[in-house]
């Protein structure tokens, strides 16, 4: 079976991981138009070169991300999210600043 | 032997050739009306029906590599309209309606074989959904009945009616369920197509799309640079690559789709099996063999290789189906890669550059919809760009406007 190399457990086989999508930069969630919030969600690149991508032990509960070939699907990489993460999105306070604007 | 094989094999000339060959290659024209990347079934059928129908033929197919060769050639031929939205039953409706009449259309023939499709279900809930599918094909003409344990019995008396401790509840029995020959639906257009004068250039690589002030302009090839008219791309699983050649980004992701086929056995499966919980689906064909499909690979990639993994799992499956097939012995095992959306509905229509027709997004169940795409995406050709009322739910700004047309459900187990 093939393996990947989990940042937090190891190689592990493949079939323990979950892939969560291409690694792209979220637009802001309360000032951004319709479709630029659908681009973000439903389009990707999906192209055939090395790309960055979030991944999820499954049995761990940890996200991480992968850089991968898209054709070859050699993994050239993996790394905590924190490498290129550093800042959290308070998703409870956009949601009460847009109830703000409602009311 | 009989002897008029021996006179056929010792003449020169090939006995059925007028009948049999396409036009021989020929140069790439400068220009051309239309132009069509991709000589998949989907790419030859737009052809044929803008030829037959209105007229058009000065239209240039650019595959590259051979007609059909893409997952037209890989697929399980599975034919059905049971679907759940009231627009895609509508819609796969009237194509399963034309696959019957395309061997006469042809005059060659597709193998075009009903069987009827049973989908088996192992929870309420799936009984519940089988119910709503059941009307809404009936709604719109299609034969469709929910059965229960004993007649799914009688129809298929080898099946395991408890697999993997999965008691079967009721079946959702399309009647109008089929199969064809693949590749004979993409001669067959190609024939039809290129007979009158549409032409298909194989080997041909489309590399650059040529757009200028937002208008599609031509193409760049292997062969050189072509203008034209107005472009059609159908190429399945390269839908998001060529789509960029245009500038044009798409909500789509590229999966492997793997299925394989055992060494013939007497014919003992009339219909096509195909259980919601096992992710299995089980047909023999008219040669005997046993054929395996199920759902597409975990994650996506560009890349036709076989993996070990899918082949336990999906023929444990099997193997509860119909436990005695433990001892057949696998023949092939082959992959396609499917262009993937996120409501498992296809794509087809406009794109956001003028004169760029789209034809995508068909997944793991595009092959059933061949007829009724080529002709509609015809039509929008042809009309210089008005979206045919048919097509017009599956439009890609369906995203932008979350308007999406969910038959995740209908689609992915059974194809
Ligand atoms: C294993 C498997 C099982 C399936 N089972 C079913 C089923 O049972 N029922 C069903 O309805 N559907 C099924 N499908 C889906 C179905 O096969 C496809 O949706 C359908 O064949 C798509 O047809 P097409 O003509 O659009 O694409 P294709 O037949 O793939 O044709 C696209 C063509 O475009 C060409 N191309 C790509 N890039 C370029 C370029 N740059 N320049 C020129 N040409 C290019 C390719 O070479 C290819 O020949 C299955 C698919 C697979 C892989």
């Amino acid at each position: 079976m093939k393996m990947m190399n989990c940042p937090l457990n190891g190689l592990r086989n493949i079939s323990e991981f979950v892939y969560g999508g291409e690694v792209k930069s979220m637009p802001d969630h309360v000032t951004c138009s319709d479709k630029e919030w659908a681009d973000y969600v439903f389009y990707s690149e999906n192209t055939i070169r090395v790309v960055m991508e979030w991944w999820f032990h499954s049995p761990s509960g940890y996200w991480f991300i992968a850089e991968r070939h898209t054709a070859s699907d050699e993994i050239l990489n993996t790394y905590d999210p924190s490498e290129r993460f550093n800042e959290r999105v308070e998703f409870d306070s956009a949601a009460a600043v847009t109830e703000e604007k409602r009311a | 032997m009989p002897f008029s094989l021996l006179k056929y094999g010792l003449k020169n000339d090939y006995p059925f050739e007028k009948d049999a060959d396409l036009p021989s290659p020929t140069e790439l024209k400068k220009h051309y009306d239309v132009i069509i990347i991709g000589g998949g079934g989907h790419g030859v059928a737009t052809a044929y029906y803008l030829a037959k129908y209105h007229g058009i033929n000065n239209i240039a197919i650019l595959e590259k590599g051979y007609l059909g060769g893409g997952n037209t050639a890989r697929n399980t031929a599975v034919i059905r309209s049971n679907y759940l939205t009231s627009e895609g039953v509508k819609f796969y409706k009237e194509s399963v309606d034309m696959f019957q009449g395309l061997s006469n259309e042809f005059d060659f023939n597709i193998m075009y074989s009903s069987r009827g499709q049973l989908t088996l279900a192992h929870t309420d809930a799936t009984v519940r959904s089988f119910r709503q599918r059941t009307e809404v094909n009936t709604h719109f003409g299609g034969k469709t009945e929910l059965i229960d344990p004993q007649q799914i019995q009688e129809l298929v008396p080898t099946l395991n009616m408890n697999p993997a401790d999965m008691p079967i509840l009721a079946g959702l029995w399309h009647i109008d369920g089929a199969t064809a020959r693949h590749d004979a639906v993409a001669w067959g257009y190609a024939k039809g197509a290129t007979q009158r004068g549409v032409e298909l250039h194989q080997l041909t690589e489309v590399t650059d799309v040529i757009v200028e002030n937002g208008k599609a302009k031509g193409v760049k090839t292997n062969r050189g640079e072509v203008s034209c008219g107005c472009i059609v791309q159908a190429v399945a699983g390269h839908s998001s690559i060529v789509a960029a050649m245009a500038g044009i980004k798409m909500p789509i992701t590229t999966y492997p789709l793997q299925a394989m086929v055992t060494q013939p056995v007497k014919p003992f499966l009339d219909p096509l099996v195909s259980s919601s919980a096992l992710h299995c689906y089980v047909q023999q064909t008219g040669r005997g063999e046993m054929v395996f499909g199920g759902g597409s690979d975990p994650y996506p990639l560009y890349n036709t290789r076989s993996t070990l993994d899918l082949k336990e799992s999906l023929l444990a499956s099997a193997v509860e189906m119909f436990p005695f097939m433990a001892n057949l012995k696998l023949m092939r095992q082959w992959a396609g890669i499917t262009d993937m959306t996120s409501d498992y509905s296809p794509i087809m229509g406009l794109s956001p550059v003028e004169n760029y027709y789209l034809d995508a997004g068909w997944g793991t169940w595009g092959f059933k919809s061949t007829p009724i795409c080529g002709k509609s995406m015809a039509e929008l050709v042809a009309s210089g760009g008005k979206v045919p009322e048919l097509i017009a739910p599956f439009a890609m700004d369906r995203f932008d406007e979350f308007r999406q047309v969910n038959e995740m459900g209908a689609t992915a187990a059974s194809h």
